[in-house]
């Protein structure tokens, strides 16, 4: 095991996939002389040189598609967008392209394209740096969706990401570009796309996150711990293909479950997983599964109403002591 | 060790530390000012003591800000206006009040020029209940529809076809004012402004589309990030053109005045490129080492602000003494503004709600 930062362990994953295949380039807004806005790419300009390591204008639309049109004619791209906040100008080649041509055109080809960036808020940013795109994108037939919540779950996803012959968002965070945890160094380390893991075992509560909101769910069960709860933490890692069997597993044993989600409430994972959970554990259930989400309402600047908009720890030990008749 | 090959495909071009087709050419290259003096531009003494005023506080209102950044009184972005005030001090002078701009983050200046006071500014940026934006927007989201200052937008070109739009209802509306819409040279990449410009033709839409070129998008040069001449993306459109120098006010406003005459009388769309240049990083985080510190100090020469003290001096409009006493009142009111955002109340909770909808509200699954 290896301790790395976030923005290492998925620079490390392109590295070796560049290194392994030749077809493999990545290209974004200051993804190269800049060495990437959050240094996420740092070093891999020097290492593979201008043809593989690719600044891009500010034409997300433009090089998006040129991305789809690459893979299509045999490259495997990784496009990386400063945010997916960003990535909304380039949806039309992500959803109307990527994610149909190879349907539309009854499987003569392929689209093996990595889509990665930050995605959701990373502080007082205002309204339009701050949505979460996972549930969105996830909507949306032919596309695998991954938001993982450690380096390690970045570095094997994003590894077998590059190498599914299909279009994949990669989601990452701002914030978390930083934080350290360990990486397995076992050579080629890939995680299948659609497993989730169990982060946390207990008896008491299901709690399922991922991404950042995996974070705050593991602060609200250190603190519910205190309190003698013990929560079950379960992080899908991928938004779609989702893991449904992990979490229902998981119900049977702790019959409650709290969903957390960066995402707005309407037709997100959370409301997702909450259907599924009734059909597939609706016996098991000792209460109403609830969940944690942002509001139905755009992110404000100002600190005090960002802090009250963005989903925490006390909402998460609310709805856990909501499922547990705590309350 | 990727295997180098003779002659290796390359994409974009390579930059300053690399070579040397990434320097800033195209800035660097600054069009002659005017060489009309303010009252042949028809301009009185007072227009352009109010010009060094409006300039000056702009300069001041942001190295305090950036000060107060620094401190950690505010977070989020703040990309600093400096060095570009000459842009938004002509245009305002040469526009009339009731005409209509729309800019993107880089937004300070424009709205201390058009209505927001040093207090809303600052306010703002604190993310205070007291801010132009009632501390929803923060620096990126200055405005003041009011005084037809439609506001500052985060997404790169994404307001571009909104000025287009916004044109687009005063042709409607037969008022006969004209919009300016600003962006930076990063935007002109952005599919929007393609579009744009060819309804905007099409359709005659009165509206000035004008290019802030400050020689760099975040880190990459302009010359890295897009082709040719700005100014001459006009031709493919049928559309009337100006280059022209942005460091010098009086040479904004002649320009600027000129074609929102001629907009107002033919209601035909014009693509403007002002040549500028931004003395500090992108946003507060940037470290800056796409340029040289002499680059810079080319440009620190011409600043706007002492471009215009010199000029009110030389030409004997105000004396040293009358300079320095707008200086100190205006450093005064940006203190004072300070204090009025560090005492202002942030909004309250129900806030949160606020602003959403102008018709009946409706939240899914409010608790
Ligand atoms: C669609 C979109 N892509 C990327 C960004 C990130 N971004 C913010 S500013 C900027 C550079 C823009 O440069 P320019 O248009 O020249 O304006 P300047 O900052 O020089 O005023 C970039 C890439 C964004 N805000 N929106
Ligand atoms: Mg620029």
């Amino acid at each position: 095991m290896a301790e790395l930062q976030f923005r290492e362990a998925i620079r490390d994953a392109m590295d070796e996939e560049m290194a392994r295949d030749e077809k493999v380039f990545l290209m974004g807004e200051e993804v190269a002389e800049y060495n990437g806005a959050y240094k996420v790419s740092e070093g891999l300009l020097d290492k593979y040189g201008f043809k593989r390591v690719i600044d891009t204008p500010i034409s997300e639309l433009g090089f998006a598609g040129i991305g789809v049109g690459a893979a299509m004619n045999g490259l495997r791209p990784i496009v990386e967008f400063m945010t997916f906040n960003f990535a909304v100008l380039a949806a039309d080649q992500i959803i109307n392209h990527a994610s149909k041509a190879r349907y539309m055109l009854g499987g003569q080809l392929n689209t093996p394209i990595v889509f990665r960036g930050p995605n959701a808020s990373a502080g007082q940013l205002g309204a339009t740096h701050s949505v979460a795109y996972d549930s969105m994108y996830a909507q949306f037939p032919g596309l695998s969706v991954i938001y993982p919540s450690e380096p390690d779950d970045a570095k094997g996803l994003l590894k077998s990401a590059i190498r599914n012959d299909d279009a994949v968002l990669f989601m990452e965070s701002e914030q978390m570009y930083g934080m350290k945890g360990e990486v397995s160094d076992e050579e080629d380390y890939i995680i299948p796309i659609g497993k989730g893991k169990i982060k946390r075992e207990g008896d008491d509560v299901t709690v399922v996150a991922t991404g950042k909101m995996y974070h705050i769910a593991k602060q609200a069960a250190n603190q519910l711990a205190k309190d003698g709860v013990e929560v079950e933490i379960i992080d899908p890692r991928t938004i779609k293909p989702l893991d449904i069997e992990l979490i229902v597993e998981s119900i049977k044993k702790t019959n409650r479950c709290v969903i957390v989600d960066e995402s707005h409430p309407f037709g997100g994972l959370a409301s997702e997983v909450g259907f599924l959970i009734q059909r597939e554990a609706f016996d098991y259930l000792d209460a109403p599964v609830r969940r944690v989400t942002l509001p139905d309402v755009n992110a404000p600047f100002s600190k005090p109403l960002f802090d009250l908009w963005l989903p925490d720890a006390k909402q998460v030990i609310d709805a856990v002591n909501t499922v547990t008749y705590r309350n | 060790m990727a295997k180098k090959k003779e002659k290796e495909a390359i994409f974009t071009p390579i930059g300053i530390e690399n070579g040397k087709n990434g320097q800033v050419e195209k800035s660097v290259d600054l069009p002659d000012p005017t060489d009309k003096s303010h009252k042949d531009l028809g301009l009185s003494d007072d227009d352009v003591i109010n010009m060094f005023e409006q300039m000056f506080l702009q300069r001041r209102f942001e190295e305090r800000a950036m000060q107060m950044y620094q401190k950690g009184k505010f977070g989020g972005f703040l990309h600093l206006y400096i060095g570009q005030e000459a842009v938004s001090t002509g245009t305002v002078h040469a526009l009339n009040d009731d005409d209509d701009i729309i800019t993107a983050y880089r937004d300070h200046g424009w709205g201390l020029m058009r209505g927001v006071s040093a207090k809303e500014g600052m306010a703002e940026l604190y993310g205070k209940a007291t801010g132009c934006s009632k501390g929803k927007g923060g620096s990126m989201h200055f405005a003041n529809v009011e005084q037809h200052f439609w506001g500052g937008y985060g997404i790169v070109g994404g307001h571009i076809p909104i000025g287009g739009g916004l044109a687009f209802a005063n042709k409607y509306q037969e008022n006969n004012r004209v919009t300016a819409t600003f962006f930076g040279d990063g935007a002109v990449d952005q599919g929007a402004l393609h579009e744009t410009l060819n309804m905007s033709q099409l359709w005659k839409l009165p509206c000035i589309y004008v290019v802030e070129n400050n020689g760099y998008s975040m880190g990459t040069a302009a010359r890295r990030h897009t082709v040719n001449e700005i100014h001459e993306r006009a031709k493919g459109y049928g559309m009337k053109s100006a280059v022209f120098n942005g460091m010098d006010a009086l040479t904004v406003y002649e320009n600027m005045k000129e074609i929102a005459d001629e907009v107002r009388k033919d209601s035909m769309p014009w693509f403007v490129e002002i040549r500028t240049y931004r003395y500090r990083g992108h946003s507060m985080s940037d470290p800056q080492k796409y340029r040289t510190k002499e680059e810079l100090e080319q440009y620190q020469k011409v600043d706007p602000v002492e471009r215009m003290k010199t000029y009110l001096l030389d030409n004997k409009i105000a004396k040293k003494k009358d300079i320095e006493k707008i200086q100190e009142r205006i450093e005064d009111e940006v203190l004072e503004a300070i204090d009025f955002a560090e005492e202002s109340d942030f909004p309250g909770d129900e806030a949160l709600y606020e602003d959403m909808f102008a018709d009946t509200p409706h939240f899914h699954d409010r608790k």
